[in-house]
């Protein structure tokens, strides 16, 4: 089986949780993109951070499956860029490295 | 001896659910070594490919549904503003944390960094288990993908670890309490 569709979860579950990481940032340093995350208001902009970077991930899943599904592709360069993202996401989430931004 | 309905909903989503997951993590770690470790007869792996993917959706849906009742049901007890001249915060936790230098780090650390790394459990334990559904035994013949299933089920064991402690610190520094009492037992 080809481990297109594999490199695909793999990237886009990197994507995403990148997107948790550095959207919770966006959102913190500026006012307006604050204001338009508050898609649930009980739960603040939480909800629009969240909400925004599952539909990162499952999107960019979507198109790589459609782009890789069926082929072979270069997975340790692919595992490379997807292990920085986690390491980026754990990071960013972190509220000291965050204050650097 | 009784419990009110914020705190019972709070014990289901750490207690039950949070905990239930971060136990299940070194499971699917062991299980996952055992079931696409290419010495295996293929027997054993065949039983074991079947529970896995069974375990991995049923830790897929433990951790969205921890992460929707924590982010949708008992965040915003947590963050609830306290109207003017009010006497006491004990029932506003974000506002108690802050209002004492003692303990305005468990929020501006711990619940800052909780209320997002706890996100990307999901994430990842999903892309584990569609992984897993997908490949299934051919993960064997896969070790690049299998590193990855790895580090994404570790990540998600480590951030949900890092909500899971700071949930229960968060709980004990300021406890969300109010809604209805149930009462449990009557005492003698």
């Amino acid at each position: 089986m080809p481990n297109g569709s594999g490199a695909a979860a793999i990237l886009a579950g990197g994507v995403g949780m990148f997107a948790v990481g550095a959207l919770a940032i966006a959102a913190d340093k500026s006012a307006l993109l604050g204001k338009l995350l508050v898609f649930y208001s009980p739960t603040g902009r939480l909800s629009g951070v969240t909400c925004t970077a599952v539909l990162i991930w499952l999107s960019s899943w979507a198109i790589l499956e459609w782009r890789w599904g069926r082929h072979d592709v270069a997975l340790a360069r692919i595992n490379a860029v997807a292990f920085a993202l986690l390491g980026l996401s754990l990071l960013l989430t972190f509220p000291p490295v965050a204050e650097l931004f | 001896m009784e419990i009110t309905t914020r705190s019972l909903w709070t014990l289901i989503h750490g207690m039950g659910f949070g905990a239930l997951y971060l136990m299940a993590c070194s499971g699917a770690l062991i299980a996952l070594y055992r079931c696409y470790s290419p010495s295996l007869p293929d027997s054993v792996a065949l039983q074991d490919d079947r529970f896995l993917k069974i375990y991995l959706v049923a830790m897929t849906v433990l951790a969205w549904i921890t992460v929707l009742s924590g982010t949708y049901i008992i965040y915003p007890w947590y963050r609830a503003v306290a109207p003017a001249g009010v006497s006491s915060l004990a029932a506003f936790p974000q506002q108690l944390l802050k209002s004492n230098p003692a303990t305005i780090g468990w929020h501006s650390l711990g619940m800052e960094w909780k209320e997002h790394v706890a996100w990307l459990v999901p994430i990842s334990i999903t892309v584990a288990a569609a992984v897993v559904f997908r490949y299934g035994r051919d993960l064997r013949n896969h070790p690049q993908l299998r590193a990855a299933l790895w580090s994404f089920i570790l990540v998600s064991f480590l951030a949900a670890g890092i909500a899971g402690f700071f949930g229960a610190m968060l709980n004990k520094n300021a406890p969300v309490e109010g809604g209805q009492t149930i009462q449990i037992m009557h005492g003698e």
